[in-house]
């Protein structure tokens, strides 16, 4: 009896259940989080939005600038990440340098627009339509922020030679939130494009 | 090339956890700045009891006010200064503000904080069988948001224009507007600093919480194998996730309203004859973006109590769950209706009565999965083999809050009667039923069935047969007669009943609910007792007291570090198996293998087990002889 329990046990043997590294699991939950505020916010604005009461006004031309500037830094961080595969870690580098750079631009060119909109006589204090607006984008801005200073974190890292082709996984935890901040501001983009 | 370099870089940092088991921190990094989930579990749970003590003393407070109008109150200065005014009576406005806080703390610290705090800590890791949470770091900055949280609401209470007094909706205007009343000025900026540091120490325990239920669960743990009070918890998590943003959102929208003059809520308001510059806003905008975090915050509060009250309930039952599946698909559609239904709070709003109708279609569809609950412990109960311990009651307890306040939810859920109950006493005794004292016994519930896990000794039964009592029949004795009350048509939040002669003859009505509010939370000081006397005083307890399947009762008596000293056990069966026919004991533990039970297994066991289809687990063949 007892050579055949152990017998058993070993067909039974169960898996260890499908797992993904933890910490890149949070950030996809912290992604969701950071959806949530904006859906909050964008469904909100297209209820107030429906009472009526709206000032109208044409989106700065400027905005494609500055998302034409997050969407290069998409691909130049994406090249980040391929060369930090093939352990180029001087390219690696260049590649984060530029994103970084790229993701500070964004934040100007995004501030100088709030500059352009006073000029037309939006403020952030007055119609909803306006504040809206300031705060949809700085709310973005702020998650940039902090983008950016992941990016600079990575950075560090690879000076340090901690970002290697054994080594991905703070890299591309970068990676995914600068992508998703990314597609972040065009839904936005493209919805204050639609609804504005 | 760099490449070169690469190797010279020895790795000596720990990614993750490491898990040292002979660590002894000091004082500061054992209690205080602890990352083990056991300590931080203990934590919310004894800030969750300060709290609950605090929003007792409120209620009881402001219920002298309505259950004794014409009391002299001179003796409450010491403790309220000038909220009693010469006269000897309450300040109208504090009472306000009491309502507001009792609201706030009890939904938010208690039930959230303190119920979900303490138990997806203490018993995620314990019975999926982890060391400690995902993240221990993260899980740390949760309970210490939390504590600066409740450090900025506890000082808001004593600041001289007072706390927040809008209601714990803080609905605008009133609350947008500092002129509007004195509890919307510095006390609202606190209660919004304080509810924002909140939703960031949920948000952190949450995604804490879920990360660990998928991915650091023990070998065989499938999620067909999950205790329900781990399902509970996890979508609990899931759905604050989903919801705590929305607040946020709605919270920084008014901020902006309050302190930087924009018009998100604010249009057309006149103070004094004096029109406000605001305009264009929308105040039912808020209480959209509001309900739709408060609608799902009730099954936030509720949802973990069901779970702790599934597990303690099988156990003392000696019998499996009755329909496992209908339970975790009863809680999975209850988490998805939770977020279609918000508008059930605003059917008066003014809203379109087209979507009223909508959303009292869904409402009412959400009878249905708590139906299925209600009838799954029914029949766990019924002639099972009974061991009345305190959490057993509390839990049946539980079953009783959660049919009679849910009924009164029918009614609620119907726009039509809805335009005579809304903002009645009916509301407060309905939401008290169903969400808080449902709630709360459930927190009582795990509090007696995991108190000997928590501090390795057992807590009095005696005193907690009386505390059940007292509690159990106080409950009611409070909130039932509130039915009448507010059928008859009498508001929430006012001040006072006796300025209008229809109310009159609910005055002794309102004195009993009074007393017997009195004497409930004198009883929990019982409680109160029984618990620390317990922690340093109570009998030892044996390594599994309850003789419960999960895993948790696997570890040592005060399990350390790491929660098994050696290995993790592995998963073979679901959490219930209790009675099995042919078994040598009435319980099987779920990590005892079925090779190890072949007098009980089923004949189709394994085929079962392959149908369920998770495919952890090979399937067993054991010799049908017997
Ligand atoms: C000692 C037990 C309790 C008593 C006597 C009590 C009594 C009351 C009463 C009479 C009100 C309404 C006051 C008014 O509208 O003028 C109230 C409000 C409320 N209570 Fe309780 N309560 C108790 C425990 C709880 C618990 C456990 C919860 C947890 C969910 C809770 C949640 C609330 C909420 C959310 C409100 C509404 C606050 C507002 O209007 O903003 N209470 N309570
Ligand atoms: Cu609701």
């Amino acid at each position: 009896m007892n050579i055949m329990t152990s017998d058993l046990k070993l067909v039974e043997e169960p898996k260890k259940p499908l797992a993904m590294d933890p910490k890149k699991f949070a950030l996809w939950l912290f992604i969701i989080t950071v959806v949530m505020v904006f859906a909050a916010l964008t469904s909100a604005y297209i209820v107030r939005q429906a009472e009526g009461n709206w000032m109208v006004f044409e989106l700065p031309v400027e905005m494609w600038l500055t998302t034409a500037t997050i969407f290069l830094s998409s691909i130049t961080m994406h090249w980040a990440y391929l060369e930090a595969k093939k352990d180029n870690l001087e390219r690696v580098k260049l590649a984060l340098g530029i994103t970084t750079l790229l993701g500070i631009l964004f934040l100007v060119g995004q501030f100088y627009i709030w500059g352009v909109l006073v000029e037309r006589q939006v403020y952030f204090v007055g119609n909803p339509s306006g504040s809206f607006l300031y705060v949809i984008s700085g709310l973005h801005g702020l998650h940039i922020v902090s983008g950016v200073i992941f990016l600079i974190i990575v950075l560090i890292s690879t000076f340090k030679y901690k970002v290697h082709s054994k080594k991905l996984s703070q890299i591309q935890m970068c990676a995914t939130y600068w992508h998703f901040l990314d597609v972040l501001w065009i839904y936005l983009f493209v919805f204050l494009l639609l609804n504005h | 090339m760099a490449t070169a370099d690469i190797h010279i870089t020895e790795e000596t940092h720990h990614d993750g956890h490491e898990h040292d088991h002979d660590h002894h921190g000091n004082f500061w990094t054992t209690y205080v700045f602890s990352t083990d989930h056991k300590m931080i579990a203990k934590q919310f749970l004894i800030s969750g009891i300060f709290w609950a003590l605090i929003g007792g003393i409120l209620s009881v407070i402001f219920r002298l006010q309505l259950g004794f109008p014409e009391a002299q109150l001179d003796w409450l200065k010491p403790v309220l200064g000038e909220w009693i005014t010469p006269e000897g009576k309450l300040d109208p406005e504090f009472y306000l503000a009491l309502v507001t806080m009792h609201g706030t703390i009890m939904v938010f610290f208690v039930l959230t904080a303190g119920l979900s705090g303490t138990f997806a800590n203490f018993l995620i890791p314990l019975q999926i069988g982890a060391r400690d949470m995902a993240s221990g770091f993260m899980n740390m900055l949760s309970y210490w948001f939390f504590f600066v949280s409740s450090v900025i609401m506890f000082t808001s209470l004593f600041i001289e224009t007072g706390p927040a007094s809008g209601g714990w909706v803080i609905y605008p205007p009133l609350s947008a507007l500092p002129q509007a009343m004195n509890g919307s000025g510095l006390g609202m900026t606190l209660w919004l600093v304080a509810m924002a540091l909140f939703i960031v120490s949920s948000l952190l325990g949450g995604i804490n919480y879920i990360a660990t239920v998928i991915n650091l669960r023990t070998k065989g743990m499938s999620f067909s194998k999950l205790p329900l009070s781990i399902w509970a918890l996890f979508l609990t998590a899931v759905i604050g996730l989903l919801s705590f943003p929305v607040l946020f959102a709605a919270a920084l929208l008014l901020i902006f309203d309050r302190s930087f003059g924009t018009s998100f809520y604010l249009s057309d308001i006149y103070i004094n004859g004096e029109a406000l510059p605001n305009q264009g806003g929308s105040p039912v905008l808020f209480q959209h973006l509001f309900w739709f975090l408060g609608h799902p915050e009730v099954y936030i509060v509720l949802l973990p109590a069901l779970g702790i009250t599934s597990e303690v309930i099988a156990t003392n039952s000696r019998k499996p769950i009755f329909g496992y599946k209908a339970m975790v698909g009863s809680i999975l559609f209850i988490a998805i209706l939770s977020f279609v239904v918000w508008a059930h709070h605003m059917f008066v709003s003014g809203m379109n009565p087209f979507l009223g109708s909508v959303f009292m279609l869904l409402t009412l569809i959400i009878a249905v999965p708590s139906a299925v609950k209600v009838f799954n412990y029914l029949t766990t109960l019924w002639r099972g083999n009974l061991r009345f311990t305190p959490a057993m009651l509390f839990s049946i307890g539980l079953v009783s809050f959660f049919i009679s306040g849910g009924l009164t939810g029918i009614f609620l859920g119907n726009s039509a009667i809805d335009i005579q109950l809304h903002d009645t006493y009916f509301v407060v005794a309905h939401f008290h039923l169903v969400m808080g004292s449902a709630s709360f016994f459930g927190m009582l519930a795990g509090i007696y069935h995991w108190f000997p896990k928590m501090f390795g000794r057992m807590m009095d039964a005696k005193l907690g047969y009386i505390h059940f009592w007292l509690t159990f029949v106080g409950v009611y004795m409070v909130f039932f007669p509130m039915h009448y009350i507010g059928i008859a048509g009498y508001p929430r939040r006012y001040y006072s009943f006796t300025n209008y002669d229809v109310f009159n003859s609910f005055s002794d009505l309102n004195m009993l609910v009074s007393i017997a509010a009195i004497v409930t939370l004198a009883a929990q000081f019982i409680f109160l007792f029984n618990f620390f006397y317990s922690m340093f005083r109570g009998r030892r307890a044996s390594a599994n007291p309850w003789q419960s399947n999960t895993l948790e009762w696997t570890t040592p008596i005060e399990p350390g570090h790491g929660n098994w000293p050696g290995e993790i056990p592995t998963v073979y069966r679901w959490p219930y198996d209790y009675s099995k026919p042919g078994a040598k004991e009435d319980f099987i533990p779920q990590h005892i293998p079925f090779s190890m039970t072949p007098e009980s297994n089923l004949p189709h066991e394994n085929d079962l087990i392959k149908l369920e289809g998770d495919n952890d687990v090979e399937v067993v063949k054991v010799d049908e002889k017997k």
